[in-house]
């Protein structure tokens, strides 16, 4: 659905995207991950149509990005980092407008403004002055615009960002929610909102690219080994040297508040340590697989990337 | 032109809803009634004073000693008006990062443009419309020929878009609403004034200097004077300040 291929952009000497490559497949939501100035909201502008790119192509819905950008800008919803919007216009005024702009047939015009504001919950300030709703509403008003021609791609830019708690969760809510055909971009430098809602993730940095894949690929592949987390009512040096001896573990390290326990990716020992903890009388409180988290897989890329 | 349409009708309701709009009319029309009462008085009392004497009395001209000089103010304040109607069309877009929503939506630049223009120039002539009350006066109470008030309105109108199209060039230049009306501004009143420095010019210079300015060709419009060279002065001078407004939005894409 969305094709990046050698992108790169310059501002003078600036290289603020660097042969940049990926591809979304349909119905899928992706993460553009990076730190601040990685070239996150300027690879959005360039797939959005609104700037240039110095070198490379990109195909939205089908579509060459620089030789068919109106039917590109069709195709896309976009909610820029600063969400735009008029200060003076009520959220409905907003809405009709926008859906004009979009190009909405004059017959389908009313339509798709009421749908939109009962898919992204503005029903209670539609009439309202939109100078004078909370900025988690204003986000929304940001999405609705987005979305109101219905468009197979999404590319939402921060979308969460400068939000409180609570309208963080609603706003992931609904994006997730939006999914279904239709396929989403949206640019975080926060890492949970990655693992909770996209399928894949595009890790850059300094304009490059430092790992792209699904969730699990890029996990998988960064981790060597498995491993387990366990906690017992019992711990100490001599414990973790007991742990060792099970068969099939290869590493053991005290950890806080337990011990983690590796071994060679593909073996199946988990039923080993548990009988090992029960024969042994150790007193097993909790365990859970030790998963790569994203925080230590966004590290490791990103400081990979600074070693190159 | 459908989507220039629709941001005109946007540029409206903005001009509307906001209290620019209203209070740029208001005193507009103030101050224009106040030049207006003072030609009409002083046209009444030479007539006072003429009537003794029939010779002179059938120099007397309405559209001479009050609609001329008229227009001639009335071009002043709009050069004074419009930089105020125009500030905020690209500038405040760009303030508010509403530029963003525009440029990404199926729309040209061209009608982005245009829809703009024609807003402004719907409120020009919502201006000029309201002044054609003290026009009425004139044609109840006295007889003043037709043909030059209405081309002195034409010249109002064309004056008023060139102003209206130099206005949008330098509010795309710049998001500070003060700084588009001041470079406006001082824009106007140097194109006003050039003619004073063909004065001292000569020859090519001379003729370069009196083309360019907007008063020389004002000036032959307020007498009832309809020449195309006038119009078509006009008329290039709004498409250049729409076709540089055109380029700043496109170089600042592709920069």
């Amino acid at each position: 659905m969305i094709e990046v291929e050698n992108l790169t952009k310059k501002y003078g000497d600036l290289v603020a995207v660097n042969n940049l490559s990926f591809k979304v497949e349909k119905g899928k939501i992706w993460g553009l991950l990076g730190p601040n100035a990685a070239g996150k909201t300027t690879t959005m502008r360039i797939l959005t149509g609104y700037l240039p790119a110095t070198e490379g192509r990109a195909r939205v819905a089908g579509f060459d990005v620089f030789e068919e950008t109106n039917e590109v800008k069709k195709n896309i919803g976009y909610l820029p980092e600063n969400v735009p919007l008029y200060p003076e216009m009520t959220v409905q005024s907003f809405l009709s407008f926008v859906a004009e702009i979009k190009q909405i047939p004059g017959t389908k015009r009313k339509e798709a403004v009421i749908k939109t504001i009962e898919i992204s919950g503005l029903e209670s300030v539609k009439g309202r002055l939109i100078k004078n709703i909370s900025r988690g509403f204003k986000q929304r008003v940001g999405i609705a615009q987005s979305l109101i021609h219905d468009p197979p791609v999404l590319i939402l830019d921060e979308p969460t960002s400068s939000l409180d708690p609570a309208q963080i969760i609603e706003i992931r809510g609904l994006i997730k929610s939006l999914k279904g055909e239709r396929t989403i971009i949206l640019s975080t430098h926060i890492l949970a909102e990655v693992t909770q809602v996209c399928d894949g993730v595009v890790i850059i940095n300094e304009g490059r690219l430092m790992a792209s894949g699904s969730l699990e690929e890029l996990t998988s592949s960064f981790r060597k080994k498995e491993g387990v987390f366990i906690r017992l009512r019992k711990s100490g040096q001599e414990i973790a040297h007991l742990l060792s001896s099970i068969p099939g573990v290869e590493k053991v390290t005290p950890e806080d508040d337990g011990f983690s326990l590796e071994w060679g990716k593909g073996k199946n020992i988990q039923d080993n340590i548990t009988k090992f903890i029960v024969d042994k009388e150790l007193g097993l409180v909790e365990m859970k697989p030790l998963a790569l988290n994203i925080e230590e897989l966004y590290l490791s890329v990103i400081s990979g990337g600074r070693e190159q | 032109m459908r989507n220039a349409w629709t941001i005109c009708k946007k540029e409206i309701k903005t001009y509307f809803t906001s209290p620019i709009a209203y209070v740029v009319i208001t005193v507009f029309l103030v101050l224009v009634g106040f030049f207006f009462y003072s030609l009409i008085w002083w046209f009444n009392s030479q007539s006072l004073q003429m009537a003794r004497n029939p010779y002179y009395y059938q120099q007397l001209n309405i559209n001479q000693m009050v609609y001329s000089p008229l227009f001639h103010n009335i071009s002043i304040i709009l050069l004074l008006m419009i930089p105020l109607l125009t500030m905020r069309l690209f500038s405040e877009e760009k303030k508010i990062k509403t530029d963003e929503l525009l440029y990404t939506s199926p729309l040209s630049v061209n009608q982005i443009i245009l829809g703009k223009y024609f807003a402004s120039l719907i409120v020009l002539v919502a201006m000029l419309a309201l002044t054609g009350i003290l026009a009425l006066f004139t044609f109840v109470y006295g007889n003043p020929e037709t043909a030059p008030v209405l081309n002195g309105y034409l010249g109002l109108f064309l004056v008023g878009a060139s102003f209206m199209a130099v206005g949008i060039f330098f509010s795309s230049l710049t998001e500070n609403q003060i700084v588009s009306a001041i470079l406006t501004f001082g824009a106007l009143l140097l194109f006003w004034i050039l003619n004073w420095a063909a004065y001292s010019a000569g020859g090519f210079w001379k003729g370069v200097l009196n083309y360019l300015s907007i008063f020389q060709h004002f000036d032959d419009m307020t007498k009832g004077i309809l020449d195309t060279t006038d119009v078509v002065y006009y008329l290039s001078f709004s498409f250049f300040g729409l076709f540089l407004t055109h380029s700043v939005i496109q170089s600042r894409r592709w920069r």
